[in-house]
């Protein structure tokens, strides 16, 4: 067996996720990669909400749940008490869905990104504020149908394209910034591992497909999110010391639309739209160096 | 002055399985595993979202105490031997 298929589950069974959830899978990769000596800080949203009806929980390691806004600066409190105390060898990990990321927490995480506090930020990105019922956040995909950007004569879901958390995160000058998608796990437990082994601040943006905001069936979830990849619709890239990587190549890229046409939120697009996405995803992997 | 002792009530949730009851009960079908047709690649069980796949040397157990029925498993499965039925 692989070394990164670790047996142990840090995650505990019987959670309250949807059936098909790919933002706890992400939760369960995660924690297999970072192993017990964690410290979590987890901003409120589905992550939060599924795995911790108090006075239970499905977390395995110690785990505080911070505000909507706030993980990062929870997680950089945490990590300059255990500094102060001379506590080593304990990984303090920040994490946040992509509303909690991309838009309320954006200057929490920059402050301690700035500082230069020794954690990692784990963004799970579902593309949507899913927890309080599917409304768009920043970083929700252009076209897509949520229950803020609706689909009828006049708008045509989202107006706006998706805002690149990573390559803000990236210009802050972090050591390690990754992108990761739970249809590739040793990929993504790869790239937690190297976040873990260096020190300073590090950022890991991992998409999630969810069924019911996404509208597909939930036997899908790992297709979703293959055929995100595959497609160029999400690009699996490392920017270590500044110097990027892309990962995993995808050896002849999917027509966009194969992606699209699997989920309920793009149903509306036309021809001409779906034509306009892929132009910008072309764009968008020929500047990443995606064939 | 009484010092403060504390919150009445413990401020830490315990860590449990079943923390959200037996989660089984939501599904509408369950996997079931055909073991002559496995190839031990252990994808189900690196795919499922409810930690409900357990791996044996005979392949994969599944939890169906906690399984919810999503069907990733049945999905990914190279070989075909997981096939998704009717309760
Ligand atoms: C300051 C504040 N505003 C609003 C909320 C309500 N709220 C809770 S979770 C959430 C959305 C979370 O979205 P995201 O971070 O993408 O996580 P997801 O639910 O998608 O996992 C909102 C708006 C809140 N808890 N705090
Ligand atoms: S709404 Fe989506 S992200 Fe939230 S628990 Fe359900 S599947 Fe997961
Ligand atoms: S995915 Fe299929 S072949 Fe692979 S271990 Fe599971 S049941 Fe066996
Ligand atoms: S059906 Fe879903 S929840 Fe059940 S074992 Fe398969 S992947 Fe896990
Ligand atoms: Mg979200």
């Amino acid at each position: 067996m692989r070394e990164e298929l670790v047996e142990e589950e840090l995650f505990a069974p019987g959670h309250r996720a949807c059936a098909g959830c790919g933002a706890t899978l992400a939760v369960r990769l995660a924690l297999k990669a970072l192993g017990k000596n964690v410290i979590v800080a987890n901003a409120t949203g589905c992550v939060e909400v599924i795995s911790t009806p108090y006075p239970e929980t499905a977390w395995r390691v110690p785990w505080i749940h911070a505000a909507f806004e706030n993980a990062a600066a929870v997680a950089s409190g945490v990590e300059a008490a255990l500094k102060s105390l001379g506590r080593r060898g304990v990984k303090v990990v920040a994490i946040a869905g992509d509303g909690g990321t991309a838009d309320i927490g954006l200057q929490a995480l920059s402050g301690a990104v700035e500082r230069g506090h020794d954690f990692i930020y784990i963004c799970y990105d579902n593309e949507a504020y899913m927890n309080t019922g599917i409304q768009r956040s920043s970083a929700t995909p252009f076209g897509a149908w949520t229950t803020t950007t609706p689909v009828g004569r006049v708008k045509r879901g989202k107006d706006r394209p998706k805002k690149d958390v990573p390559a803000i995160i990236a210009a802050h000058g972090a050591p390690y910034v990754a992108t990761a998608s739970v249809a590739y796990p040793i990929d993504l437990i790869k790239k937690l591992r190297k976040a873990a082994a260096t020190e300073g601040p590090t950022y890991i943006h991992i998409h999630c497909p969810c069924p019911p905001g996404w509208r597909f069936d939930s036997d899908k979830m790992i297709e979703v999110a293959r055929l995100a990849v595959l497609s160029g619709a999400w690009i699996l890239y490392e920017i270590k010391n500044g110097r990027l990587n892309v990962t995993i190549k995808p050896p002849k890229r999917r027509p966009v639309s194969d992606y699209l046409k699997m989920q309920g939120r793009f149903k509306h697009l036309t021809d001409a739209e779906i034509a306009e996405i892929q132009r910008t995803v072309d764009e968008r992997c020929r500047h990443l160096g995606v064939g | 002055m009484k010092s403060w002792r504390g919150p009445p009530v413990p401020v830490a949730a315990r860590p449990s399985v079943g923390s959200s009851g037996r989660t089984s009960s939501w599904r509408i079908q369950k996997p079931v595993v055909n073991l002559k047709r496995c190839t031990r690649c252990r994808m189900c069980w690196i795919f499922c979202p409810d930690v409900a796949i357990s791996f044996t040397k005979r392949g994969p157990a599944i939890n169906h105490d906690y399984c919810k029925g999503c069907g990733i498993c049945a999905n990914e499965c190279p070989a075909k031997a997981i096939t998704m039925e009717a309760l």
